[in-house]
């Protein structure tokens, strides 16, 4: 084929569509952005399986969510709504420059309501809210692998992921119930996920990991330091490793209740203080719970 | 070299045959210049070592083969081809798994070799730190196999494990323990009961007893004959000493500089060896 004037015209319009010089001031050149996505497909394509990718210098300190922002980066566009939030609070100070950073570099705009958002970044939460198919969530994580506390061999590590040889995984859990009598590990607690591959949870507590199981949208895991990828796509099994005959439970304090807007079924954290008092973690979640509850009286 | 007459056996379900394993070169003239006529097993010319060459033998299920020599005559080496701990340089493994199958150890990848090596084929060492964790308790070892295998119930886990452990006389109080505070005797127990978690057919040891106190290694032997005459297994059980082979094994084969000189009978070869390595070797241990 002869490539007239016009069939290279058409053809970088096409590319422009694909991927649109959008000003990056910096951050992440157009090169990064390939690189990034590759690495989202590849991690969509083998669920729970860490994808390396050249994690780039950002302007946060590594391990304070640079492989979210990333990821973040790389998908974000102009029409983009972007909401960001820190141990699911929209207002922390992480959150807020994190989500300044993204929407003044991709011309995104911002939210702080789930069901607007199109792109969620995450330290630490799952938004309560029902997250649509159209929705992406993407997790900051600090420590990627889930057997680095069973292996510190790098190629032992590979292999046992390759061979699906989680033995090591289940002795621990096994010893931590042999010692507590419950299995007492909180966040990044391991999962098998399309039944092969164990990822780490983290950040999220336990009560966000049945909501991954055959959920609709798309999660997304970046590590910064640690240079990985995975993803758990859409509708797609996620079992937390427990014996048959041990229950996985979530947190709970019973009686416990949100002190700003009395919801007994959301997650809940402990605020320091003389007397014993519980907010939902969840703020934005919190606030709208708040108004809907004045509403009715 | 000799042999005593064949005996009539069950089907075996370990064969090895023309095993061999060379570290370093090899070209055709190695083998000429190593081997018990040449008092060595390392070649003068390529510094190459054949640690083991043309080991041939079978093991049905309820035998116990022993491989005795003396330090350096490529026990191990013999040990850990079978096992896949490293690569035969030459000739087969060929192991009868339960369903029947036959397959050759050595021509399998690394990722087959290590699921045969969860209720197929398990292994004794000297150290119990290659056989065990021993930063995980003695429980946590045995659950180690049956996860492997995969068992997911916890309670039967435990129960599993607490009889194993019962059955290798390790105290039932000390189950939860870390294997790092036991001593020798014990380690080596928790590596039987660990090793004995699937049921495989086949259980290699390597000189299980050798460094333990004498009436220590006394009891550890007790019960490793025991466990072979009650479960039925098919053993190989390597040792430089001869009251050990003695003590476990119905046949047996002598190595010198990496060959076998001498193969038959235990109670024969102890009684009337016919190789002159051999009869130095028991009047060694005679006297
Ligand atoms: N990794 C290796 N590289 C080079 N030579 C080796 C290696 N492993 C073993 N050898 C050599 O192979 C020969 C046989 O060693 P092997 O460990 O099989 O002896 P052994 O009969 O088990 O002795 P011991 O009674 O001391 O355990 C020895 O000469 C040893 O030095
Ligand atoms: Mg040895
Ligand atoms: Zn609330």
């Amino acid at each position: 084929m002869t490539l007239t004037h016009d069939s290279t015209t058409s053809q970088q319009s096409r590319l422009e569509q694909l991927c649109p010089p959008t000003p990056r001031a910096g951050l992440i050149d157009d090169f990064a952005q390939r690189e990034i996505r590759r690495a989202i497909l590849t991690a969509i394509a083998i669920p729970g399986y860490q994808v390396p990718f050249g994690s780039r210098e950002m302007p946060v300190a590594r391990g304070w969510g640079s492989g979210g922002l990333q990821i973040t980066l790389a998908l974000a566009q102009s029409h983009d709504v972007i909401k960001v939030i820190d141990q699911g609070d929209d207002e922390g100070v992480n959150a807020v420059n994190l989500r300044r950073l993204i929407c003044e570099t991709t011309g995104a705009t911002e939210t702080s309501e789930p069901a607007e958002a199109t792109l969620i970044q995450s330290r630490h939460r799952i938004p309560e809210d029902e997250l649509r198919q159209d929705q992406i969530l993407i997790l900051q994580v600090p420590v990627p692998e889930p057997l680095r506390g069973v292996e510190r061999d790098m190629r032992e590590l590979a292999r046992m992921h390759a061979e699906a040889d989680y033995s090591k995984m289940w002795v621990s859990l096994y010893e931590d119930k042999v010692r507590n009598g419950v299995i007492t590990r909180t966040t990044g607690y391991p999962c098998l996920v399309n039944g092969r591959y164990v990822i780490a949870t983290t950040p999220i507590p336990r009560w966000d990991v049945p909501r991954l199981h055959q959920a609709p949208f798309l999660t997304l895991f970046g590590a910064g330091r640690e240079k990985r990828i995975y993803a758990v796509p859409p509708r797609t099994d996620v079992e937390p490793l427990t014996f048959t005959d041990v229950p996985f439970e979530v947190e709970s304090t019973p009686g416990a209740r949100c002190h700003r807007c009395r919801s007994e079924d959301s997650f809940l954290v402990e605020i320091p203080g003389p007397q014993s008092q519980w907010i939902c973690s969840d703020t934005d979640w919190c606030r709208r719970e708040r108004l809907s509850k004045e509403a009715q009286i | 070299m000799t042999s005593h007459s064949p005996m009539e056996r069950a089907p075996w379900v370990l064969k090895v045959e023309n095993l061999g394993k060379v570290f370093g070169p090899m070209d055709s003239d190695v083998l000429a210049e190593t081997g018990p006529e040449i008092g060595t097993s390392k070649s003068s010319r390529t510094g190459t070592v054949v640690a083991a060459w043309d080991v041939n033998f079978e093991v049905a299920a309820g035998e116990a083969l022993g491989v005795i020599g003396e330090s350096g005559s490529g026990k191990s080496t013999v040990m850990r081809a079978i096992a896949g701990d490293h690569e035969a340089s030459h000739g087969a493994v060929w192991l009868r798994t339960r369903k029947g199958d036959v397959v050759n150890v050595a021509a399998i990848p690394d990722s087959a070799r290590r699921a045969l090596r969860v209720d197929e084929l398990a292994v004794v060492y000297q150290d119990a730190a290659e056989g065990l964790d021993l930063g995980v308790t003695a429980g946590g070892n045995v659950a180690d196999r049956l996860t492997a295998a995969g068992w997911r119930n916890f309670a039967e886990i435990r129960h599993r494990a607490a009889h194993l452990l019962g059955r290798t006389e390790v105290p039932l109080e000390r189950m939860d323990d870390i294997v790092r505070q036991f001593s020798g005797g014990m380690r080596q127990r928790v590596q039987l009961a660990k090793a004995l978690a699937n049921n495989p057919p086949i259980v290699l040891f390597d000189e299980p007893t050798t460094g333990l106190d004498a009436s220590v290694a006394a009891g550890v032997l007790d019960l490793i004959r025991d466990l072979l005459t009650e479960l039925g297994i098919a053993a190989v059980v390597v040792s430089h000493d001869f009251s050990v082979i003695e003590m476990l094994t119905t046949r047996c084969i002598v190595m010198h500089h990496g060959r076998v000189v001498e193969e038959g009978l235990t109670d024969q070869l102890l009684e009337d060896p016919l190789h002159p390595y051999s009869q130095r070797l028991v009047a060694a241990a005679r006297t």
